[in-house]
């Protein structure tokens, strides 16, 4: 490994910094006593009581898992099929629409995305009266849809990299394809699926605007509850609150890493 | 699996199921948006005026689109946009490049940790990291309160609710979709080249520019795209950090339709950000679908 020069180092360096240094700050001021969130006040943990005593955000917080858990699992199914069904099932009428739409939403900015879905949720109800009330549901049909485009790039590129000798020595051994699917196509993608339904959680569980639109009056998920406390400038409880979530997903990236790293040793995706 | 044949009851099912979703869901909406863009706004449930009248003619009108393209207000916004997301696009490329670029020489052993510290900040909320730095740029913030005690400044400078700030949020949401995407290419690299380049005499600089910009090209296009596109329709960003005179179209478009309720000058604004962004979506899929023909 030939040495890193000085400027790539300390290009490294700055670019960590730039990353880390805001989320440092936040934990940071988290532990302030003071209920101006920018004047040190002396350390305190209370704004975490707080936290566990605000019944807005534990309602909130629950909606949102219930949302994360149910459109994850969906795009799970659906972002399967359709990585299946663009590796493994060759040309079929449609091939290129459907690869375009499973790939759109990837990049599709969120304010197009949420003000679409309304739009059609608001025709739907003039139509044959559903979604009688936007909420869960309809936050999860939207979350669903985008969140399957990236359990479908996940899944395609580990069908990709993977080798359909043991698909076919199976279908030689006579084997219906059907049962192939099951039996051995998906264990062996099983940690794709994996890895899909935890981006689909997480992105589920990020989502601000798309929720915005698409959610009726009184349910609000996690994000809209902060997002609506923040808009007034930074406050303690959300910082303790932006701490805890830190805390959280740097410990499961953390266990899954370890965990993936001792499974398998020489997969760097 | 060979190219035509009749397919079996589970296959046709696996294919409808996702299909059928995603048109319903992904492409109809896009119809339905077309369709109320065309419509007049009017005081009522829903507010807009039906495509047909009750004698069944077609009613359509072009006079959001009209608006939208002679009114100056948009046509800023519109520009705006474009330059803050291209300007957020440059300085990710800047930045990350070379944070590519080390990580992927990089050992063995410390690249795993490099690449876990950059997916990380990705998978912490959005939102949250935004809010972050309303915290840095405050003016009693870190940053303030860190130059008043080096002494370069005695008052602290305004940095919130400014278009710098929004520069620098939308870099910082995106570095991260810049980075992978040119790691993943520069890993693939062969440094032997860069350094056979360097033993036939070229310098440094020649080496980048003739060797690895053009075999990083691909993933330079997916970075700035990935990190462009999405950009341009930000909403939470100049919604935090940027002052209430900093409009860009995704923000003026989630305000369209919820402050002033004009659903079908919202849906206008829509079909003009994505007419902008048909260009940059469908090369960044002709680039994708390259990339996974030069994998297989």
């Amino acid at each position: 490994m030939k040495k890193q020069s000085r400027l790539i180092i300390s290009i490294l360096v700055f670019g960590y910094a730039f990353l880390y240094i805001p989320l440092i700050s936040v934990v940071f001021y988290s532990f302030n006593d003071s209920k101006l969130a920018t004047v040190w006040g002396g350390f305190s943990t209370r704004w975490y009581g707080e936290l566990f005593r605000n019944e807005q955000i534990l309602d909130a917080l629950f909606l949102s898992l219930r949302i994360a858990a149910s459109s994850a699992t969906l795009a799970t199914i659906f972002g399967t099929m359709a990585g299946l069904i663009l590796v493994r099932f060759g040309r079929f009428r449609g091939r290129a629409l459907f690869s375009g739409m499973i790939t759109s939403p990837l990049v599709m900015p969120e304010v197009i995305t949420g003000l679409s879905l309304l739009l059609l949720f608001v025709s739907m109800q003039q139509l044959f009266g559903w979604p009688g009330q936007r909420g869960f549901a309809t936050i999860t049909i939207a979350h669903t849809t985008f969140a399957m485009a990236y359990v479908a790039v996940i899944v395609r590129s580990r069908l990709t990299a993977m080798d359909e000798s043991l698909e076919e020595a199976a279908m030689d051994l006579g084997c219906r394809p059907l049962r192939v699917v099951f039996d051995i196509t998906l264990p062996l993608i099983a940690p794709a699926m994996i890895s899909g339904w935890l981006l689909a959680f997480t992105l589920s569980l990020d989502d601000l605007v798309i929720a915005s639109f698409v959610s009726g009056p009184g349910s609000s998920t996690l994000p809209m509850y902060i997002f609506s406390k923040v808009k007034l400038g930074v406050t303690p409880d959300i910082n303790a609150l932006a701490s805890l979530i830190i805390l959280v997903v740097s410990v499961t990236l953390l266990i899954a890493w370890i965990v993936t790293r001792k499974t398998q040793p020489r997969a760097s995706s | 699996m060979a190219a035509v044949k009749q397919r079996d009851w589970w296959e046709r099912v696996t294919i409808a199921v996702p299909y059928l979703w995603l048109l319903v869901f992904f492409l109809l909406p896009f119809a339905i948006i077309l369709k109320i863009s065309l419509a007049d706004p009017v005081i009522a449930q829903p507010p807009f005026t039906p495509t047909f009248d009750e004698q069944g003619s077609l009613s359509i009108t072009a006079d959001n689109f009209l608006f939208l393209l002679t009114d100056k207000l948009y046509a800023v916004t519109y520009l705006k946009s474009i330059v803050m997301a291209t300007a957020a696009t440059i300085l990710c490329l800047a930045l990350g490049f070379p944070m590519a670029f080390g990580i992927a020489r990089s050992a063995p052993s410390t690249r795993g940790v490099l690449l876990l510290l950059i997916i990380l900040p990705f998978w912490i909320s959005f939102l949250l990291r935004v809010y972050a730095w309303m915290g840095l740029l405050n003016n009693y913030g870190v940053i303030n309160n860190m130059l008043i005690w080096l002494g370069v400044i005695d008052q602290p400078v305004r940095l919130l609710y400014t278009d710098f700030a929004i520069f620098i949020g939308l870099t910082y949401s995106y570095l991260p979709f810049m980075v992978l995407p040119l790691y993943a290419t520069l890993e693939r690299m062969d440094i032997d080249l860069i350094e056979a380049a360097q033993d036939l005499g070229a310098s440094r600089t020649e080496a980048f520019w003739d060797v690895t910009w053009p075999l990083a090209r691909a993933g330079v296009i997916a970075g700035c795209l990935l990190v462009f596109i999405p950009a341009m329709g930000e909403y939470v960003v100049p919604y935090l950090l940027g002052g209430p005179e900093s409009l860009l179209i995704g923000r003026v478009l989630f305000d369209e339709f919820f402050v002033n309720r004009d659903w079908p000058l919202a849906s206008a604004v829509t079909i003009m950000l994505l007419l902008l962004l048909v260009a940059p979506i469908v090369f960044m899929q002709r680039n994708q679908a390259r990339e996974i023909d030069a994998q297989q």
